[in-house]
């Protein structure tokens, strides 16, 4: 069906107001967005790795979840996901759940839930394939304990344990590219997204991962107004810069087959996307060109190797 | 009708799970416990019993699968040994605070370094404050029965705790000995189903499960677990009642052989108890009044039960098969004498640490043990408190 | 089943629920986050075309919508952030602290 944004609003909200995630986070968007993605009929389990969304969603007494919920620890979203899912089969095989009642296992977790402490569960699960979806809100950072820099920072941002200063330029290393380890599990579905436009791309790949059998992936780059020290209202426009400088390329894999699902009409220069943060500001400092310089090359190399696989 | 086998403890625990058929077992390898999966594995293969079986990453995964398949609403189990206990030790803390009543059989081993396979309960022991239930045997027929209890334990509306099923690594894990088994029908019929009043996967209503808890709920929920906890104590007892009905088998906090008229007497657990057993035997021959209590439930501790069986000793030894490098003792020590501290005339106590990493327990040791307290009863005075036995030099 | 209205920080443990569970579907409702609003957004009816682009980029689920239109904002939870008015092709919301300054220019 056609993705038409009034029905999507239309639909009952099933991650609700009252969550204590900061005023312009990235992750309420995305968790609205994600349960929008389960049909209506079908109720969900969402597994989650502690970080801000953890202790921003379910505070006791109160949860933002419509569905069932469930956080055990940092590193193991995908290890209990894995253990919903056994139960949800047993139940099923049993009939203590009937036929035509539908149940998605969904877990989700920060780039560092998933891009390092939670690396092992998820690829377990993964290669085990279980049939769920793992969302990944990649904030490039471990924002929860305060932007220290984790695999998913990119190379030259400043984060609290890679900080700028007069014999530092940020941190050395470039970003893990998670979504393409993944596609090397063989996962039926996984897509790269984040939220621009009528939030199409997303609904459509967040949709389609939920509705795929198997152990399926869903990376999004979700912007920190805090970490990324940039003014909560330009959400969309650091969105947009995202992908429109490459920096965050939108694809899908499925079955294997890589898939741009978005182009930008001209590719802009990186540092479109670096001046609009504090976290790249040392970048523009006199002296320090070399470094948008460096950034640039590492974004043209990738996104030539995607275009690769995409041909 | 009981069925007359030979089975090694591993085997033993592996046919309980076979008759119980739990929903889901997360597994993960590690000596001496890899026994169990294998077996259970087995049985999947073959079609009898309906587990879900999955293969994870690491005990870690182990017990968070677990508890996710627990929270969703159906029995989930696992079993481990040493470093793999430990690599859980985070998500056994979860388990015991989200109230999940997951059943986990532990062949208790020693914990590196050096790296050894052999038995102590240096494992176990470290998991003391994670909020499991942790019941200990002597042979092969006590980790069945405790297996059998296990579920109805954990799972009594008054407790919902996790809980440990210890048998000795190798000693007990991998030893054949006879074994008395019930019928698949008895089993199933004493155990009962699962049906739990709130899941995830149930259709009515959600539920949340593991919230961030402020400093306004947090002490709060902590003495709710430290009540379950508490609450365990009657729980166990009746559901060894029951088992004693039904199977004809006595189980209580401890067994407390030979205790009635004791004057020098030892704490022990698992199967050191029967070697020990022998030495109290010969003694007892000789005229001397020895005794011994072995400890079969050491979480919830029973404090109070296990000081009031020991207060008219003269002497006790505290025989502790793990290390806490506390300096001043290790932790059955520590409880043990904890637990007597009120009592108006109470034994002069020491602490043994042996048997670490498999070192041999002998009669002959034991009675040098009882020999020691002979001599405090005899002279009065209690010589060094925290000693090693079994070690060189 | 206890609910999560009926649980406060002056309850006794032995009225918590076991394992801090909850039975009941978003009660984070309860909190008003709207307290945590430094800058308001107001929504100016007669120039929103009910294009709907706002609503799904609130991070707080405070623009509320019923067959396929926006109403007023939930200001009960809404935490100010802005990201609706810089997402609103025809200027339909703006800060409310800059309203004169639109109604100037009008």
């Amino acid at each position: 069906m056609a993705y038409n944004l009034k029905e999507e609003m239309n639909k009952e909200e099933r991650f609700h107001s009252g969550h204590r995630l900061c005023a312009g986070c990235g992750a309420g968007i995305v968790c609205r967005a994600m349960m929008r993605a389960v049909d209506p009929e079908d109720r969900a389990v969402i597994c989650n790795a502690t970080g801000c969304l953890e202790v921003s969603s379910f505070q006791y007494p109160f949860t933002a979840w419509e569905d069932s919920y469930i956080h055990t620890a940092f590193e193991n979203a995908s290890a209990t996901a894995s253990g919903v899912e056994a139960a949800y089969k047993v139940m099923k095989k049993k009939g203590k759940i009937p036929e035509g009642e539908n149940v998605k296992i969904l877990a989700i977790g920060g780039d560092g839930g998933t891009y390092d402490i939670g690396f092992q569960s998820l690829s377990g699960a993964l290669e085990r394939g279980h049939d769920f979806t793992y969302f990944c809100y990649d904030n490039n950072a471990y924002m929860n304990t305060g932007t220290q820099r984790s695999s998913a920072t990119p190379r030259f941002a400043s984060a609290t344990t890679t900080p700028a200063g007069v014999e530092s330029v940020g941190k050395k290393q470039v970003q893990k590219d998670l979504t393409q380890i993944v596609v090397a599990h063989g996962s039926p579905y996984v897509a790269q997204t984040t939220m621009f436009g009528n939030m199409k791309d997303f609904h459509e790949k967040a949709h389609r991962a939920i509705y795929t059998n198997g152990p399926t992936f869903v990376n999004v780059l979700t912007p920190c107004p805090r970490g990324w020290m940039y003014p909560a209202e330009d959400f969309v426009k650091i969105c947009k810069a995202a992908i429109d400088t490459c920096v965050w390329p939108i694809y899908e894999v499925v079955e294997g087959e890589y898939r741009l699902t978005f182009e930008p009409r001209q590719k802009l220069p990186v540092e479109e996307f670096m001046r609009l943060q504090g976290r790249f500001a040392h970048c523009f400092k006199p002296g320090n060109e070399w470094t948008i310089e460096a950034a640039q090359e590492y974004v043209d190399k990738k996104w030539e190797e995607l275009l690769a696989k995409c041909r | 009708m009981s069925i007359r086998e030979r089975l090694s403890g591993n085997e033993a625990v592996a046919t309980a799970i076979r008759q119980i058929n739990p929903d889901v077992f997360a597994m993960f390898p590690i000596t001496p416990s890899t026994e169990i999966p294998q077996y259970v594995a087995q049985y999947v293969a073959d079609g009898k019993v309906d587990t879900e079986f999955i293969c994870v990453e690491s005990e870690h995964s182990a017990m968070s699968a677990c508890l996710g398949a627990e929270a969703a609403g159906v029995r989930a189990v696992t079993a481990t040994s040493s470093a793999g206990l430990s690599y859980m030790n985070e998500v056994l803390y979860v388990a015991g605070s989200l109230r999940l009543p997951v059943v986990l059989a532990v062949a208790c081993r020693a914990l590196t370094g050096p790296i050894n396979i052999n038995h102590d309960y240096s494992d176990s022991f470290a998991e003391r404050d994670s909020g499991f239930i942790q019941l200990y045997a002597e042979n092969n027929q006590e980790v069945y029965d405790n297996y059998l209890m296990a579920h109805r334990i954990a799972e009594h509306p008054d407790v919902r705790l996790p809980l440990m099923v210890c048998e000795d690594g190798f000693i007990t894990s991998h030893a054949i000995e006879n074994i008395e088994l019930e019928e698949d029908a008895a089993v199933k019929a004493f155990v009962g189903e699962y049906n739990p009043e709130n899941y995830l996967l149930k259709k009515e209503n959600p539920l949340a499960v593991g919230p961030y808890g402020v400093s306004a709920y947090y002490m709060e929920a902590r003495v709710a677990q430290a009540q379950a906890m508490i609450n365990a104590k009657k729980v166990i007892l009746d559901v060894a009642a029951d088992f004693e009905k039904t199977f004809g088998r006595k189980y209580g906090f401890f067994e407390a052989y030979k205790m009635e008229d004791a004057e020098v007497a030892m704490v022990i657990m698992g199967s050191s108890a029967g070697t020990a057993k022998v030495a109290v035997d010969e003694l007892r021959a000789q005229g001397i009044k020895a005794g011994l209590v072995k400890l079969r439930v050491f979480r919830p501790f029973p404090g109070e039960e296990l000081a009031a069986v020991l207060q008219n000793c003269k002497a006790v030894a505290v025989m502790d098969k793990s290390e806490g490098f506390s300096a001043c003792g290790g932790p059955l020590f520590a409880e043990t004498a904890g637990a007597c501290i009120n009592l108006d005339k109470r034994p002069k106590m020491i602490d043994i640490v042996f048997g670490l990493g498999g070192r041999d327990f002998t009669v002959d040791a034991a009675k040098g043990v009882f020999n020691r307290l002979e001599n405090i009863v005899k002279t009065g005075k209690t010589g060094p408190v925290y000693t090693h036995m079994g070690q060189r030099g | 089943m206890r609910s999560a209205k009926d649980i406060n920080e002056k309850i006794a443990w032995q009225d918590l629920t076991t394992g801090c569970e909850i039975y009941e579907p978003g009660t984070s409702r309860l909190t008003k986050t709207g307290e945590w609003r430094s800058r308001t957004p107001v929504w100016i009816e007669e120039k929103c075309k009910q294009c709907l682009l706002c609503a799904p980029f609130c991070p707080d689920a405070s623009i509320p919508c019923k067959d396929g239109k926006r109403s007023e904002f939930d200001y009960e939870h809404c935490k100010g952030c802005g990201i609706c008015i810089k997402v609103c092709p025809f200027d339909a919301i703006c800060w409310q602290d800059e309203m004169k300054d639109k109604e100037g220019t009008k």
